[in-house]
């Protein structure tokens, strides 16, 4: 729980923060410490995914494949056929974005040990656009067989997540954010593939209107706690889980969140279509049948603009969020 | 490599025809699949297998094993007649070839037979995998002797990916993997020449710094040289063109791009009636068995 991140943070100008990526940089140094068989590939973009520090490290266990997204997803699962467990980076929007079918194929099919990163995901890219900004990869990823799903909060859990996919035997998908994100969990917080973890709990206030539940995955996790506080001043209770693992989904986690609430919201920075709110949808509407408001980008593409602008025109900064919320919760009345 | 008396020839031109035998039973048996390439890639496959490669048919996944990558999947029936030949499993399950619930998918899956080094079918992939696991071995053991053999379609090529594999095997020197074309000059739409034209295609080949050689696909002698000279390569990839007549071993089928996508009976019917083709197909290997002085 991060009841002591939000009383410490809350209105803070002193709000630690670093990009996922970093995470992923220390942690693939990490893994490729511990494990020899660990091999790290790139497509031109070593410095941008912090891949570098593996490859200076480990100059004959990283391969510099260039601007081929699609021979990087199946040099993998060639290389992992021999024995190796290979970490691919390149911006989502590329890989798995242009190359879903060799992951789909070579990866997924062949039951290859592969770990997928997705860098540059979410809005929060910034300047570079809407080509750059990959909105659709938890959809694409989800959807196939055998593959496993993360989206890691901060820049700590992200290198929990990649020492956890380097000793998991499979095909691992994570997405990174490009930009600072707020530091949530602590260098020794619990990491374990398919759990969530109840963030926020805002107990039973007799004075709560309405509860409401919070689910949120990747670097959201930070508004969604601020969100769930802030709403206590309208007498609205607001709990938050996170969802670092979307796939395979923590079913009984999830269950027992939403029995104990009015209201479900998810939020993601991702289409509203095929993430994390659909995979919720999904299973509740089978077992608990619940009224689910999605927070994340309505079907449309992103565009050029500063990392706190974009998430703010796209309702996902912490203002948005309560404002979604407190409409949600009108509508309930 | 290793020089192969006649009497080897002999035993080894007489298994292709038998494995081309097992490809037409296959592919009748199962009501769909593949023919020309399948049965033009005979030669080359039954002299990897049987007259070249290290490898153990009672152990699959013996780690010192020379490993055979097949880009297009889909002459799938003559990798495993050939597997099947060898040892790695019942002739008898041959017969199972598409069908619900066999190991012998439509397509090869890795992990549903033993011996089978990749899943393929969609064009492209194989030559990455192909060179992934060439960087692998040598990461592990840059004085190994393990081959790579990675055997492509010519309209597989047709795919920038295996481009973007060939440049990457340039660059990383990969000599330990020969890549094999099936230069039988059909795809499903017509003659590639037609659809999508790759000569010169030998030069586009050693301009992304490969060692080219070109060969009568389907004569074991220049074949064996070739892969010898190419095991001997060191300072480059290699690329073997291996010219092939489509649906070799069946002369009514040859030549005939139709015949890429159909099994006996549902072929072409411009030489030989549907009810025919299977009739046809195995007097004409028997015919080609019978002319091997053994």
């Amino acid at each position: 729980m991060f009841t002591d991140f939000v009383k410490e943070n809350l209105d803070s100008d002193n709000l630690e923060k670093a990009p996922t990526r970093d995470g992923y940089g220390s942690g693939l140094l990490l893994a490729g410490q511990k494990n020899d068989r660990v091999v790290a590939l790139c497509c031109d973009l070593t410095e941008s995914t912090r891949t570098h520090k593996f490859a200076e490290q480990f100059p004959e266990r990283f391969i510099q494949i260039g601007i081929a997204e699609q021979n990087m997803a199946s040099v993998a699962s060639g290389m992992a056929a021999m024995g190796k467990i290979p970490f691919i980076a390149s911006y989502a929007m590329f890989s798995p974005g242009r190359s879903w079918e060799q992951v789909r194929t070579t990866i997924a099919y062949n039951d290859s040990n592969v770990k997928i990163i997705g860098a540059h995901a979410g809005i929060s890219v910034g300047p570079d656009g809407a080509t750059h900004q990959a909105l659709e990869d938890i959809a694409i990823m989800r959807v196939i067989p055998n593959m496993v799903v993360i989206a890691p909060a901060d820049v700590y859990e992200t290198e929990r997540a990649v020492l956890a996919a380097s000793e998991y035997i499979g095909p691992v998908y994570i997405r990174l954010g490009r930009s600072a994100t707020p530091v949530v969990t602590k260098p020794d917080s619990d990491f374990a593939i398919g759990k969530s973890y109840l963030a926020y709990d805002c107990g039973d206030d007799s004075s709560f209107i309405k509860k409401i539940g919070l689910i949120s995955t990747g670097s959201l996790l930070s508004n969604a706690l601020f969100a769930a506080e802030d709403m206590k001043k309208h007498n609205i209770g607001g709990s938050v889980l996170h969802l670092p693992t979307i796939k395979p989904l923590d079913t009984e986690g999830l269950l027992e969140f939403s029995s104990s609430h009015d209201l479900l919201v998810t939020l993601e920075e991702h289409q509203v279509a095929g993430g994390l709110g659909s995979v919720v949808s999904e299973f509740l509407s089978e077992t608990k049948p619940t009224k689910i408001i999605k927070i994340g980008v309505k079907d449309r593409f992103g565009e050029s603009g500063e990392p706190d602008e974009l998430m703010s025109y796209f309702g996902l900064d912490v203002k948005g969020i309560v404002s979604t919320l407190q409409k949600s919760v009108g509508d309930l009345n | 490599m290793r020089y192969l008396t006649s009497e080897e020839i002999k035993a080894l031109e007489y298994k292709a025809n038998e494995i081309r035998e097992s490809v037409i039973e296959m592919l009748v048996s199962a009501g769909s699949g593949h023919t020309a390439g399948s049965l033009d890639m005979a030669d080359v496959f039954t002299l990897l297998y049987f007259g070249i490669m290290n490898h153990d048919p009672k152990n699959p996944d013996w780690e010192e094993r020379d490993r055979l990558i097949l880009s297009n999947g889909h002459i799938c029936p003559v990798l495993y007649a050939t597997l099947a030949h060898a040892g790695y499993f019942p002739i008898e399950e041959l017969n199972t070839l598409r069908k619900f619930g066999s190991r012998l998918q439509g397509h090869p899956h890795r992990t549903a037979l033993p011996g089978i080094e990749t899943s393929s079918g969609p064009l492209g992939s194989g030559l990455s995998q192909a060179v992934g696991m060439s960087l692998a071995e040598r990461i592990d053991n840059p004085y190994s002797s393990k081959m790579f053999y990675c055997l492509t379609g010519d309209g597989e090529l047709n795919e920038g990916q295996i481009w973007e594999a060939l440049m990457l095997a340039g660059k990383e020197k990969l000599n330990n993997l020969v890549v094999i074309i099936d230069r039988n000059g059909i795809q499903i739409d017509g003659y590639t020449k037609d659809v999508m034209p790759l000569e010169p295609l030998a030069e586009k080949l050693s301009a992304f710094n490969f060692d080219v050689q070109e060969v009568d696909g389907h004569n074991l002698r220049s074949l064996n040289d070739a892969i010898g000279k190419a095991q001997s390569v060191y300072s480059k990839p290699s690329v073997i063109i291996a010219h092939t007549i489509s649906a070799k071993g069946v002369d009514d089928f040859e030549r005939d791009y139709k015949w890429h996508g159909n099994p006996p009976g549902k072929g072409p019917e411009d030489r030989v009636k549907r009810s025919e083709q299977y009739e046809v197909a195995l007097q004409k290997l028997k015919k080609l068995s019978e002319a091997i002085e053994l």
